[in-house]
């Protein structure tokens, strides 16, 4: 079988993943509506529901797998069929697969509707699937609406918790307010070229046929529309009080996929459409990648609140890849996708271990409540360890091996200084992080901390354990998950455009 | 192909000017005899009582969303129907799918209760 993209039918084989995802997603919905209406007494088990999502994202996995192995005759116009796609999917699907198994215990203890809940995820996941696959402007927006719109709900999904419905008051109104710039931009885009079409928009701006002057505002505008996404500084104000104040489950889908599929539609736009003016954004890029780093991680250094400590290290790490997407050449490139793997893995799992260790009412979320929590619970206190030393970067976990790609990739672009600042800012990120790891091994427990009581299904033990294996796996024997990245890469840039 | 636009352009500007120029000429042409009755706020024909942010049931937003969602169905069915000999057996297929997922949106909305008034 080959995708010619001659009849419609082709097209329903190229997006089989989303169509599998999007119908696993309704009957999660159904189920999860019926469930309450019969009064089930185990109605408030989440995990039957979340059972049946993740065999849904499993379908839509073996539906990705499927079409790695399908060669494709000719560029469809719309949907892209290539392995820069099919990579990004399983991180995506991989997200959200540990997202689901990690959140049985929340979900069931908070009394979240678990049925909307992991629909809302799944439909999420549908959207990135969505923006990796979008070789339109149109279908990338519709990408990003889809995804938002679902975060938004997210966030706010505690209807009990005040903070939470803030948070979700501010994201909406944020998130609202730069798809307004994306769409403004993409307007603009089609001023310029007649089209939106990402590969003709290429052909345009390197063959002169764009209009000058519309063709960089409209470049502007979508760079400040991703910006805004991908929470790079002076972007960033949202963040914070939203991964502070939404449901764990939800900042840890948040900050992890939700932002990798916003780095891959940026780095697909930008790479497809846009090579032919990398002079200009590569420069803007630079900034927002510097300022990503520096501010965030500094802040980052005076937070007691380990949840908010998260948000900022998730905007610190925002700037890491906003490093791979100025030096955009195929080392950067691949960097990008792994970080993206190793980011998800390690964001969600500490997100998870603050997720049970929290408290009932999320009460529990300042550093000092750390204290003694590893030597009370070894298990979660090791794998929350390995968590934090990835995410700081330690030599030995995947974080470490992520941030050497991604210092390859500078080099190779001769981005020096952003390379000086990138290690300079790991540094400084070691001392937040290690500073949990310091309490909740090297100081004694306040007496009326109990953190016997925090509960840990098998499941989410197997999960998180598995977590931190594939992180340590990754440090050490990156070779093979680089190497599909690198392949992953391959045909994604126009020919001799990119330095 | 800017001259395909003339015809929206013109009837854009008719309508303006006609709004603003209804507007204009009650402004200039009535006359103003100002009683404390006429000054009073309108509320058919009922002296108005208390603010007018008041807070009321949270129903009849899931009635205003249900319509939305209704509304937006015939705003993609009637272009379909319109065309639908053109369209053919896909944009059949197509508008199908569509309504499935409504009506799994219905079922949903239905079974949650969102239809009950009460």
């Amino acid at each position: 079988m080959e995708l010619e993209f001659t009849s419609r039918v082709d097209y329903i084989w190229a997006l089989l993943p989303e169509i599998v995802l999007s119908i696993g997603a309704m009957v999660v919905l159904l189920v999860g509506v019926f469930r309450e209406a019969d009064d089930d007494p185990a109605a408030g088990d989440a995990s039957p529901l979340g059972w049946i999502s993740l065999i849904a994202l499993a379908a839509a996995a073996m539906a990705n797998g499927w079409l790695t192995g399908i060669p494709v005759a000719s560029a469809s116009p719309m949907v892209a069929v290539d392995p820069f796609r099919l990579f990004a999917n399983w991180i995506f699907l991989g997200g959200a697969g540990l997202t689901i198994l990690l959140s049985f215990p929340y979900v069931t203890r908070q009394r979240l509707q678990a049925g909307e809940f992991y629909t809302l995820i799944l439909l999420c996941t549908v959207g990135m699937m969505f923006m990796a696959s979008a070789r339109d402007l149109l279908l990338l927006f519709l990408g990003v609406e889809t995804m938002s719109i679902a975060a938004y709900v997210l966030t706010a999904f505690n209807r009990r918790d005040r903070r939470s419905s803030e948070a979700g008051l501010k994201y909406f109104l944020l998130g609202a307010f730069s798809s307004a710039f994306l769409l403004y931009g993409i307007a603009l885009t089609w001023g310029a070229t007649g089209t939106t079409n990402l590969l003709e928009i290429g052909e345009a701006v390197a063959g002169g046929a764009a209009v000058p002057g519309l063709i960089m505002a409209g470049m502007g505008l979508l760079a400040i529309g991703f910006a805004f996404k991908v929470a790079a500084v002076p972007f960033h104000m949202w963040t914070p009080d939203v991964y502070e104040g939404a449901p764990t489950p939800s900042t840890a889908f948040m900050a992890a996929t939700v932002k990798a599929a916003s780095f891959v539609a940026f780095a697909r736009l930008f790479m497809e459409a846009f090579p032919a003016l990398y002079d200009s954004w590569s420069t803007v890029f630079w900034w927002l990648a510097a300022l990503t780093m520096i501010i965030p991680n500094v802040v980052a250094l005076s937070q007691s609140n380990v949840k908010r400590m998260l948000a900022y290290s998730s905007i610190a790490h925002g700037g890491y890849l906003l490093v791979a997407l100025t030096a955009a050449n195929e080392m950067a490139t691949a960097g990008l996708l792994f970080y993206l793997l190793v980011y998800s893995i390690m964001n969600i799992g500490a997100l998870a271990v603050v997720m049970v260790a929290s408290g009932h009412a999320e009460e529990r979320l300042q550093i000092g409540d750390y204290a003694g929590f590893g030597w009370a619970q070894p298990m979660l206190g090791v794998v929350f360890t390995i968590f934090l030393l990835s995410l700081a970067g330690f030599p030995g976990t995947g974080g470490f091996m992520a941030k050497i790609y991604l210092l390859q990739g500078a080099a190779e672009s001769e981005l020096w200084t952003l390379a000086v600042v990138l290690a300079l800012a790991t540094v400084v990120s070691y001392y937040y992080y290690l500073r949990v790891a310091w309490y909740m091994w090297m100081r004694p427990a306040a007496p009326d901390l109990t953190h016997e009581e925090v509960w840990v299904p098998l499941p989410m033990r197997m999960g998180l354990v598995a977590s931190a294996a594939i992180l340590i796996f990754l440090g050490i024997f990156p070779g093979g998950i680089i190497d599909l990245a690198r392949a992953a890469t391959h045909g994604f840039f126009l020919a001799g455009v990119l330095p | 192909m800017s001259s395909a636009y003339l015809p929206v352009l013109m009837l854009f500007g008719v309508s303006v000017l006609n709004a603003v120029g209804m507007v204009v000429a009650s402004q200039v042409l009535n006359p103003r005899r100002a009683t404390p009755e006429k000054d009073m706020p309108y509320e058919s024909g009922m002296i108005p009582l208390g603010d007018t942010r008041a807070r009321f049931s949270v129903k009849f937003y899931m009635v205003a969303i249900s319509f939305i969602i209704f509304d937006l169905e015939a705003i993609f069915l009637i272009p379909w129907a319109v065309e639908m000999r053109a369209l053919g057996w896909g944009g059949f297929v197509a508008v199908s799918i569509f309504m499935m997922v409504l009506v799994v949106g219905f079922v949903y909305e239905w079974k949650k209760g969102g239809l009950d008034w009460e």
